[in-house]
């Protein structure tokens, strides 16, 4: 099965369960929970389903496209369901089955790995799925997001497709998966990788970047004062991932580190309250009656 | 009459770390509530699997125990009013034992008349009780970690997915979160189907048809005897540590043992990094060979049966693979990274927001080593050695590979020392200074190791406690407690002739001099003294007796070789010899009356009995040789020294008045007595001794 065969089949089968299959969102970020789908609809009362891939950037893994295992943007494939469905365990194994891993050919464990992000002010407890010993998916029950306890839960899976790709396609180096008939991974990542690992670790323009974190921080305060929610929310991606870029270039020391993440926390926070506030004064227009 | 009790709650997979204790937990709650609900039982057994917890409970009786007691309520004269008539305070205890005041009579205790009435009831059917019970038990459960699931108010380990409640072939009905109790349980999530357990004791055999090993042990051996099996066919020592094997015994319902390898080009990777790597990331066994070299291969147990088992080896092996490439990697790129530069890089690292950077912190454990090797008058070329440790011993803290493995420092630091050309006792001394890193593991072997472990710890614990970071109850966020044990440790070990006070000043006057100290010196000496006090005791555990103890104790542990030698030869003498009794209480003669003492000076002249005379040269010629015993650090000679005192001592006391009429004459015993007493309290304040 290819990578691209990999991706149709998982929007498949979740889309027979119900979920709003949406695409990627335009902002770069470091994982698919940042994706405001995830983020801001986990929160609150009202029922929410989706499914989506997320290419997910993290300068730090950037390797210049050298390591067979380690990337500057992975792609995962995330599932948020709210409430979590009582089966959810057995739709989440339904669906390896649906990529064609027999559980009854593997060895596969849920074990222990509880999630949290502080910059996010949210945590949750759940597993690592271990195929034979790898692990391919996350599975976290959110308890709180944006330091707002859920109510009801909402369960994430993630599955790290590059992973299951090697995994199902037998490769050890995830730029020879086979992305479509004839185009591998590396056809199409290879040099993306190496430019950005290049731009992230050697180029990047530090005080610029310094200067646009100020900039994107002071205009997502601004916006959130106008109970502008969603584009308030785009700016502290980009906070997100703009520090991610000093990091990995090791333009902040540890001790400024607890700083910046705390200023975004602290947005993130203002942030998930006003989505709230904004979506009950919309009445929670997606509870159906009866659901309160 | 009786029958068997089931119950089991199934649940998405359970950590496998809070697995036993879920389970003792729920056999715990379901006794206690059965015998606070007056309910017999027999045998009781508990079972956990990932994905279950459960209770069998053999022979629980049909009926309650009935009540049959004898309850007293208030005295004659509350329980009735002036018109003779039932107060409220007798309505009321008649209300809350649920009896009639018909029924009341009066009875005389200790010269009062009390109201008093019979309670009976008679007990109902454990059936009719066992709902309301049981949902109790499992909805008081707590756990480390609690979470919520769907839309539900309720808070568990993990969600609750079914459960089985049986009481003989009756289903108890039970309902939690939707989960409606039944006589179906679910076997192995892949090998396995739902099972239906007509009554209580099929139940381990029932699970055991659907490839459920329910029974710890069962499951343990099982798993050892494989292991063992494997060893004895391929010759392997397979290395299995206590904490893995029971998380893995936590990770399986139905445990198959299996083996893959590695590519032996990995072995080049020092060892530590190997096993850390498959034991913490991969939970995987390792193998070693009968020298105890490791081999290139690993051992690990699959969740199900031996169906498709080489292709569960082979993803294993891949993602071995990758990890130990990863490690290579990073093995290779610290080897690039000049020691210089990461120790510059620990000048961006805080160790404590008050306390500055890990720099700053290398800095401080220079000086004290530097003092401390002065102070044990280390020859020129160790003291060389010590400061060159110092300097560098945390320069592994910042490469990649101690930033992976966290419990590869020291470790790392010794193997990238030697690489980089360090001095061989440098590079093991860096190592050392990490030890003792558990309660139970051993002291630095060198001295090099000993004074810059020394400095590390008591520059940690100093520092805190200036900042008014000190243990309380179970937080001991920077594990002081551990350290300040390591230290006494060391000192032990090394015999090392120091006092902890000239410990704590190095430290303090460090930290004085960087403005690091944020509270007075004298309270925070008194703090550490309590606290080392504490760790001390714990030094001679039950091998010398408290009273003992704190006998020794009493006159300082200042000097820890001096006072656990003290308390050992103390203890050998008072459980050996019978006849000490006797020395004791004469040396507590002494000292109780000395302690009125107002001169110290003895004139041998104003000496009236001839008894004075032999007491006083006794204690002379015994002085020295005690002292000299003392100092070189002889306590079973310096005991004996102060034992031959005794016959003096008792012949004096037969002649002597000590209080006597005349001031002077009664000074001047006194402070005789006062001499004595001060080389006693040398040795151990002899009071605190309890005799049985």
């Amino acid at each position: 099965m290819n990578f691209q065969q990999i991706i149709l089949t998982l929007q498949n089968f979740w889309a027979e369960q119900k979920c709003v299959v949406v695409q990627p969102y335009d902002v770069e970020k470091g994982a698919g929970t940042l994706n405001p789908m995830t983020f801001l609809r986990s929160i609150g009362p009202e029922p929410w389903n989706v499914a989506y891939v997320e290419p997910s950037r993290r300068p730090a893994d950037g390797r210049y496209g050298e390591n067979p295992n380690r990337l500057y943007q992975h792609h995962q494939f995330q599932v948020i369901m709210k409430p979590s469905p009582d089966n959810i365990q057995e739709l989440y194994l339904e669906s390896l089955k649906r990529l064609g891993v027999d559980p009854l050919e593997h060895d596969i464990r849920f074990v222990e790995d509880n999630w949290e992000h502080p910059g996010l002010g949210a945590w949750g407890l759940g597993w690592e799925v271990w195929l034979d010993g790898m692990e391919v998916t996350q599975f976290t029950y959110f308890q709180q997001v944006g330091g707002i306890e859920t109510n009801p839960v909402a369960v994430e899976i993630t599955y790290g497709l590059e992973r299951l790709a090697s995994y199902i396609q037998a490769k050890e180096n995830v730029f020879e998966l086979e992305w479509v008939d004839g185009i591998t991974y590396g056809d199409v990542f290879l040099q993306p990788e190496y430019e950005h690992s290049k731009y992230t670790f050697e180029t990047s323009d530090v005080p610029m970047l310094f200067q646009l974190f100020n900039t994107y921080e002071e205009e997502a305060r601004k916006t959130m004062d106008q109970n502008l929610v969603f584009p308030a929310y785009d700016y502290v991606l980009k906070c997100s991932h703009t520090f991610n870029l000093l990091d990995a270039r090791g333009a902040i020391s540890v001790t400024e580190r607890t700083g910046y993440i705390t200023r975004v926390r602290n947005l993130s926070r203002q942030i998930a309250a006003t989505y709230l506030a904004e979506r009950e004064k919309l009445g929670f227009p997606m509870l159906k009656k009866g659901d309160v | 009459m009786t029958r068997d009790l089931l119950l089991e709650i199934g649940m998405e997979e359970v950590p496998a770390r809070f697995l036993r204790s879920s389970m003792d937990q729920l056999k715990d709650r379901v006794m206690k509530w059965l015998s606070e609900a007056r309910i017999e039982f027999g045998e009781v057994e508990a079972y956990a699997t990932p994905r279950r917890i459960a209770v069998l409970i053999h022979q629980v009786a049909e009926k309650q125990q009935d009540i049959n007691e004898e309850v007293k309520g208030p005295s004659r004269k509350i329980a009735l009013d002036d018109s003779g008539n039932w107060s409220k305070a007798a309505l009321g205890f008649a209300r809350s034992q649920g009896v009639d005041p018909e029924q009341f009579y009066f009875k005389e205790l200790s010269g009062v008349e009390y109201i008093y009435a019979n309670k009976s009831s008679a007990g109902v059917e454990t059936a009719s009780v066992l709902s309301e019970g049981l949902m109790h038990c499992i909805s008081s459960m707590n756990f480390p970690k609690n979470m919520r699931w769907g839309a539900y108010d309720f808070k568990f380990v993990r969600p609750i997915r079914w459960m089985v409640a049986l009481f003989g072939t009756d289903i108890i009905p039970l309902e939690i979160c939707g989960v409606t109790a039944s006589n179906v349980t679910r076997g192995h999530r892949f090998l396995g189907q739902e099972t239906v357990v007509s009554e209580p004791t099929e139940y381990v055999a029932k699970l055991r048809e659907q490839f459920v090993v329910a029974d710890l042990e069962e499951r343990e051996q099982l798993i050892l005897a494989q292991i063992n099996a494997l060893a004895d066919e391929k010759q392997w020592k397979i290395a299995i540590k206590e904490d893995l094997l029971e998380e893995v015994l936590f990770l399986v319902e139905y445990p198959n043992v299996l083996f893959g390898t590695f590519d032996p080009s990995f072995l080049e990777i020092p060892q530590e990094v190997l096993i850390t790597s498959m034991r913490e990331h991969q939970r995987y066994f390792p193998v070693l060979d009968a020298s105890g070299q490791l081999l290139p291969f690993f051992v690990t147990v699959r969740n199900g049966n031996r169906h498709a088992i080489d292709t569960v080896a082979k993803g294993n092996e891949k993602v071995l693979r990758a990890r130990l490439s990863d490690a290579k990697f990073f093995y290779d790129e610290d080897q690039n990274f000049p020691i210089a530069d990461a120790l510059a890089k620990l000048e961006t690292i805080v160790f404590h927001e008050e306390l500055g950077t890990v720099g700053d912190k290398v800095r401080r454990i220079r000086a004290i080593s530097d003092k401390l090797a002065a102070r044990m008058q280390a020859d020129a070329d160790t003291s060389k050695l010590v400061s060159r440790t110092a300097d560098i011993c945390k320069f592994d803290l910042v490469t990649q590979m101690v930033y992976e493995f966290p419990e590869l420092q020291g470790v790392m630091g010794e193997d990238y020392a030697r690489k980089a050309g360090e001095p061989v006792q440098v590079a093991a001394a860096i190592n050392e200074h990490y030890q003792p890193r558990f309660s139970g593991d051993h002291s630095p072997a060198s001295l090099i190791g000993a004074i810059v472990s020394i400095a590390d710890k008591m520059d940690t614990i100093v520092g805190c406690f200036s900042i008014g970071i000190i243990p309380t109850g179970s937080a001991d966020p920077y594990a002081l407690r551990r350290q300040a044990a390591g230290i006494v440790q060391i000192i032990l070990d090394h015999k090392l002739p120091i006092n902890l006070t000239e410990l704590f000043d190095m430290a303090m006057d460090i930290h004085g001099s960087a403005q690091l100290l944020k509270r007075n010196r004298d309270e925070i000496r008194i703090d550490l003294c309590d606290f080392f006090a504490l760790r001390v005791k714990n030094v001679f555990t039950d091998k010398v007796r408290y009273d003992v103890v704190d006998a020794v104790m009493a006159s300082g542990f200042d000097h820890l070789v001096s006072v656990v030698a003290r308390g050992t030869q103390l203890m050998k003498v008072v459980s050996e010899q019978s006849d000490f009794k006797v020395t004791i209480e004469s040396f507590n003669r002494v000292s109780n009356l000395a302690s009125k003492a107002d001169s110290i000076e003895i004139n041998a002249s104003k000496f009236v009995e001839s008894v004075e005379h032999d007491l006083f040269n006794q204690h002379q010629a015994v002085h020295a040789k005690y002292h000299e015993a003392l100092q070189a650090g002889d306590m079973a000679a310096a005991l004996e020294q102060l034992s031959g005192l005794q016959d003096a001592i008792t012949a004096y006391f037969d002649k002597v008045m000590v209080m006597a009429e005349d001031a002077d004459v009664r000074a001047n015993r006194l402070a005789q007595l006062h001499a004595i007493a001060e080389d006693l309290k040398l040795f151990a304040d002899f009071s605190k001794i309890v005799w049985a």
